[in-house]
């Protein structure tokens, strides 16, 4: 990224120097509603670290690294894919039409078709701002924004309409057991190991570690990713190259919208195992932050995620514990956005100054 | 036909123009920070941290001393609004660092900066009130009261003008009046003052504002000042002039992209902007009206209109019907060429 | 003499406009202006003559408060002066055309001249004033301009005038021009230096930025030369040739003799036939242009840059379209529609060394290993199983081009941004030489490259025609041109304006053809 500076700082030193920041001032948020910051960040790690709860940090990291990937997947193209939360949205609806429609003999077999259905809904909501932007120029944050809010109407409509289930909730059926996907209790079980049970970690996971590794292949092993890579360092590059714009653009697109999309495999057929308002609550959002952290490298984005997991469940036992609202993580996240994303300049020019006074300091 | 006119459709408008009052005010502010060249998608945070700020104060403003507030009686109103502004143009003020002074990312600011309102705002409201994140409900002198203009009830029973004159214009609280005068005042701002001249050229072309000698910096950052002050009178009108009476927690409810929306419908200009919220927040009173509009022809759910807004936009910014071309130096921060 | 020890700020009639002391600028580790001293006589033409890098525009942009000097000083009329941005130079009465213009398209010109210089917080009177203000110098200077005019309406000679017309409404005493004939047609450069004679004539004070020695000698009273940072020399233009500038400007003569035998021009490989590019602006660039290319020979392209050069490189490479005409390789016509693209154009063997090397010809923060292989990336010999890149063999690959073209480092994993401009130059050529195409196309070889590298570079041009393979060579170079070319075409306005043999021309007869003159008819 800068040649100025070492690979270990770009990469390592910023981003930790970057979050120390936002926990630092995420601190002072705690200091000033009346708590204590120590009891916090114990109670967080208990939370999030208890047997019963690391089954939910895992299942909300499971979120967050599909849409993390998503975003970083768009990012290596330089295109700013803020719609995961639609596409993920929308996903949901692409795999409860599936899950609803049979009863599946076994569970993998249910998961095999809820992943493609939820891949090919996630992708077919990027698709309209994929390609608005590659032929007609539209801004893609600006149509992906509107596509999320579009998809959220829609999505509100089917679950008091079409495809509502008995009872007066805004939700579908719920779907045959069959199509219930083995949960961390259950796959442990399998190797005679202890989980708790109830908790709604699942096999998503794994389909998540299996993701990131073929998002690595992709951007770093082939030549689909090398074109994606070019086109994002420089347009005029790629064409040079005979590297079509609309087809980068198109396919960046279309696979971040899928990756987004495969949240829904976890929430709505893993957890929920109905079609649910708000099933993706800020998971999109969070991507972003995940993938800017992660320096949209698959092994950063899983480590971000991670963090991120912890957070979240670590937060939701705030409110048990100490009564502090849930909010406190969306603070929390926000300061991490903020302080990775826009403000991170605040930490890098003074690095580089450093650096380069000291490279002056070893040639002279 | 004459009742429905003299009724529903009175009242459809009326409703709109409450409608579209916030997201008028959050269309404008937007309408500076784009036009100076800042690409603001924090619309949404800053109208919310201004409507819990309003909200929060105002309270406490009228809160007797007894029970820690101010006793302020009819001042808590305004102490809510300038509390409202404050708030919002403090977090205007940290996206103009993050944008300006330190070049970073305007879009990840903004998505940070909604993040952030929405939850701060409820961690502080429940801090300080302890009611779930809301702020108490607002009483008479606590927020802004509908104004009858003058002649308002001697025209009332004069057919049609009258109606209009009564149902629609007259019996707003004074920011909605406000709204509407400073679409003109934002007219005369852009096309007529220095001001508005260097600020529409910093959003055009940063290199030839600096060249002639301006700070683009300066110019910016005040930009993003008035941005933050339409906010907060956006965030205002919410908690302080509708039916809500006090703070609820997210109730901006995706406003703030609505106007980002009618900012691009309306190609960056203030009277188109002005239409733009309006024809949106008639499409909001619709939805609500109605659980489903019947075209005869198709029948049309309450959310179709909810995200109509929202396609209209992809619409236009397709460039399917009159193409909207954003200020050229948008999103981009100024660093002189090398 | 007076000056240096008038300090008490009185005007003296008798101070150079503009005295630079010292004055030293970096770029992290770029030195662009090394402890520069120069003086400009008031009611004076100066040039300064330079090389593209040579450190002129970073000079005059720190006169003109674009840039703040490292170390250094000036005083305008005498005066020591302070200047930290351009407000403190227009305060000083300095004014500025920058070679990329400063203006707001979408405004008018009445809007763009008032900008920065109005007179009160509402626009109307200021608008007025400058309404009859430009009047009064469109009569004086020649610089008529529609004052209601968007700016993206006008020709670049246009939009010239209203910069200079900028400057004129601050009253500016002192005005620079950077490269200010670089987009303007002939007829245009002769009005533009009309207007700097009427401007002397006023007793306004000239600096011109150029790297054409015509135009110096042409207009200036005196001339500054800059080499590499440094200023070499400073001198009466009525005392010196454009051959002792040219001196001056390169250093020592360099030996632009390439070591080439006599061409051996085989069958042609390339027909061009009736080709015109019209672009997005409607202006047309290129110009029912028509011509052959042989196997075996160096075709040169001269030309001041913007002449219709880089069009029809990018049409025959597959990145432009064109609006007609024809191409055709062995006698077969190749897609030169919009849905051609680069690729294609490697398949058929036509491979492409583009002008811009840092946008085009490397992707920056790609390892070398990457950038040997861009464009043929789909190429079998690079791909895996899978879609996979076959990486293996691409560093391999990569290790052997280094090597062979003498890149140094010669260390496939360093990022192309890490090697000098002849190193990234090399890494261009080694990529397309080595697939043996049988028509290379090159844009500026040698455009800010080492002196010890062009020679290199040329000679592997000079090989590869040898080993019987067609190549147009664009480059604004003229020496370069007539060095190795075994035929020039001369373009001008998207025209060939004239076809000459290296051996039967000389730089006047070929410069006034760049110039749009021919030398024939004298018309």
């Amino acid at each position: 990224m800068n040649k100025n500076l070492p690979k270990w700082v770009d990469l390592g030193l910023i981003p930790v120097l970057t979050l120390l920041l936002a926990f630092a001032v995420s601190g002072l948020v705690v200091l000033s509603i009346g708590q204590d910051p120590i009891e916090v960040v114990k109670v967080m790690l208990n939370g999030a670290f208890n047997p019963y709860g690391i089954g939910h940090t895992l299942y909300f990291t499971t979120n967050f690294i599909f849409t993390g990937l998503a975003v970083a997947v768009a990012f290596h193209a330089k295109l700013f894919n803020i719609g995961g939360e639609g596409q993920a949205g929308i996903a949901g609806v692409g795999v409860a039409l599936v899950m609803l429609s049979y009863d599946w003999p076994h569970w993998s077999i249910a998961l095999l078709v809820g992943t493609i259905a939820a891949m090919a809904f996630g992708a077919a909501w990027a698709a309209i701002p994929a390609y608005l932007q590659a032929k007609r120029g539209s801004h893609i944050v600006i149509t992906t924004i509107m596509f999320n809010l579009i998809g959220s109407a829609l999505i509100g409509y089917l679950v008091v309409g079409p495809m509502q289930g008995e009872g007066s909730q805004p939700q579908s059926e719920r779907f045959p057991s069959s199509a219930s996907l083995p949960d961390f209790h259950e796959i442990f079980g399998w190797f005679g190991l202890e989980f708790a049970k109830h908790a709604p970690a699942n096999i998503s996971f794994f389909i998540a570690l299996i993701a990131a590794v073929l998002v690595w292949i992709l951007i770093w092993k082939t030549r689909l990713g090398y074109e994606m890579r070019a086109f994002g360092h420089s347009e005029k590059a790629a064409v040079y190259a005979g590297i079509s714009p609309l087809k980068i653009t198109m396919i960046a697109m279309l696979v971040s919208g899928a990756l987004s999309g495969l949240m829904a495999v976890n929430t709505v057929q893993g957890d929920a195992e109905r079609l649910l308002l708000g099933s993706v609550e800020g998971a999109g959002f969070i991507g972003i932050a995940v993938a800017l952290m992660g320096r949209s490298h698959p092994v950063g984005v899983l480590l971000a995620a991670f963090l991120f997991g912890i957070l979240t469940q670590g937060g939701a036992e705030l409110q048990f514990e100490l009564g502090i609202p849930a909010q406190m993580i969306t603070v929390i996240q926000a300061l991490i956005i903020m302080f990775t994303g826009s403000l991170e300049n605040l930490v890098r020019i003074p690095m580089e100054r450093l650096f380069i006074r000291a490279g002056k300091g070893a040639t002279s | 036909m004459m009742d429905f006119l003299t009724n529903d459709l009175l009242q459809l408008s009326d409703s709109a123009v409450r409608n579209a009052i916030p997201l008028l005010l959050a269309c404008l502010a937007g309408l500076y920070s784009e036009r100076a060249g800042i690409f603001d998608i924090g619309l949404e945070g800053k109208m919310l941290v201004a409507a819990f700020a309003a909200g929060a104060f105002s309270a406490i403003a009228g809160m007797p001393i007894a029970d820690g507030g101010w006793d302020m009686g009819a001042w808590s109103v305004w102490i809510g609004l300038g509390a409202a502004i404050i708030a919002s143009t403090v977090f205007s003020m940290i996206h103009a660092f993050a944008s300006i002074t330190l070049r970073g990312n305007q879009l990840i600011s903004g998505v940070a900066i909604n993040f952030f309102a929405a939850g701060i705002t409820v961690l502080i409201g429940q801090y300080w009130f302890r009611m779930g994140g809301q702020t108490p409900q607002l009483r008479a002198g606590q927020r802004f009261e509908p104004i009858t203009l003058p002649f308002a009830d001697s025209l009332k029973d004069v057919p049609v003008i009258g109606d209009i004159y009564f149902k629609l214009i007259s019996g707003h609280n004074i920011i909605v009046y406000m709204g509407f005068a400073i679409v003109a005042l934002t007219w005369w701002v852009l096309y007529r003052t220095r001001f508005g001249l260097r600020m529409r050229a910093v959003g055009e072309n940063p290199g030839a504002v600096d060249t002639a000698g301006i700070s683009v910096v300066k110019l910016r950052y005040s930009a993003l000042i008035i941005t933050g002050i339409l906010c907060g009178l956006a965030g205002a009108y919410l908690s302080l002039g509708t039916a809500a009476a006090g703070f609820g927690k997210d109730m901006t409810a995706g406003r703030g992209f609505i106007a980002l929306a009618a900012l691009i419908f309306a190609k960056w200009k203030p009277i188109s902007a002005m239409w733009a919220t309006l024809l949106f927040g008639m499409l909001e009173a619709i939805g609500n009206k109605y659980q489903t509009v019947d075209l005869g022809f198709v029948v049309l759910p309450g959310q179709f209109m909810q995200a109509l807004p929202y396609i209209l936009t992809v619409v236009i910014l397709a460039g399917f019907v009159g193409k909207a071309i954003p200020p050229k130096a948008g999103g981009e921060p100024y660093v002189k060429e090398r | 003499m007076s000056s240096t020890t008038n300090n008490a700020g009185r005007l003296d009639a008798a101070a150079p406009a503009i005295e630079l002391i010292g004055i030293s600028k970096a770029f992290g580790s770029v030195q662009a202006n090394k402890d520069i001293s120069m003086v400009v006589a008031k009611g004076a033409i100066h040039g300064i003559v330079g090389e593209n890098g040579a450190g002129k525009s970073t000079l005059m942009s720190i006169l003109y408060g674009f840039y703040k000097a490292d170390s250094g000083s000036v005083k305008i009329d005498g005066v020591l002066t302070q200047i930290n941005d351009s407000h403190d130079a227009i305060a000083a009465g300095i004014g500025m055309v920058h070679q990329h213009f400063m203006l707001v398209d979408n405004f008018t010109v009445l809007e763009n001249v008032v900008l920065g210089a109005e007179d009160g917080a509402l626009l109307g009177p200021s608008l007025r004033k400058a309404r009859k203000e430009l009047k009064r110098l469109a009569d004086e200077y020649e610089l008529d301009v529609d004052p209601d005019a968007l700016v993206e309406d006008i020709s670049v000679g246009f939009q010239q005038r209203v910069e200079i017309l900028k400057a004129l409404y601050r009253q500016a005493e002192i005005l620079i021009l950077d490269e200010p004939t670089g987009v303007l047609t002939p007829d245009e450069a002769d009005h533009l230096f009309r207007i700097l004679r009427n401007l002397k004539a006023q007793g306004k004070t000239i600096v011109i930025i150029t790297h054409k020695l015509r135009e110096i000698m042409d207009v200036t009273d005196s001339v500054s030369v800059m080499r590499r940072g440094e200023m070499t020399k400073t001198i009466a233009t009525s005392t010196t040739s454009p051959e002792d500038l040219a001196e001056a400007m390169v250093g020592r003569r360099v030996l632009l003799e390439v070591n080439k035998k006599p061409a051996e021009v085989g069958e042609t490989v390339m027909q061009i036939k009736g080709l015109s590019v019209t672009d997005v602006h409607g202006v047309q660039r290129l110009k029912n242009v028509s011509f052959e290319l042989k196997r075996g020979e160096i075709l040169g392209i001269a030309g001041v840059a913007g002449n219709g050069q880089s069009e029809l490189l990018e049409v025959i490479s597959g990145i432009g379209a064109a609006t007609s005409g024809e191409v055709l390789l062995h006698g077969e016509a190749i897609d030169i529609s919009p849905k051609a693209n680069a690729g294609m154009r490697r398949q058929r063997g036509i491979g492409h060394v583009p002008e811009d090397r840092h946008q085009r010809g490397l992707v920056m923060p790609f390892m070398t290993w990457e950038n040997t292989a861009f464009g043929y990336h789909n190429e079998p010999e690079y791909c895996g199983k899978f879609g996979l890149a076959n990486q293996k063999f691409m560093k391999q690959d990569a290790r052997e081009k280094m090597e062979r073209f003498d890149i140094r480092p010669p260390i496939p994993q360093l990022v192309a941004s890490h090697f000098s401009g002849g190193n990234q130059q090399k890494i261009v050529l080694a990529r397309e030489i080595e697939r043996n195409p049988d028509v290379l196309l090159i844009g500026q070889p040698t455009r800010g490259v080492d002196i010890g590298a062009i020679e290199f570079i040329h000679q592997q041009i000079v090989n590869l025609r040898d080993s019987g393979k067609a190549i147009l060579l664009v480059s604004v170079e003229l020496d370069e041109i007539q060095a190795l070319s075994d035929r020039i075409l001369v373009m001008f306005d998207g025209v060939i304006q004239g076809e000459r043999l290296p051996e039967d021309t000389n730089e006047g007869e070929l410069g006034l053809l760049m110039a749009g003159v021919d030398p024939e008819t004298k018309s």
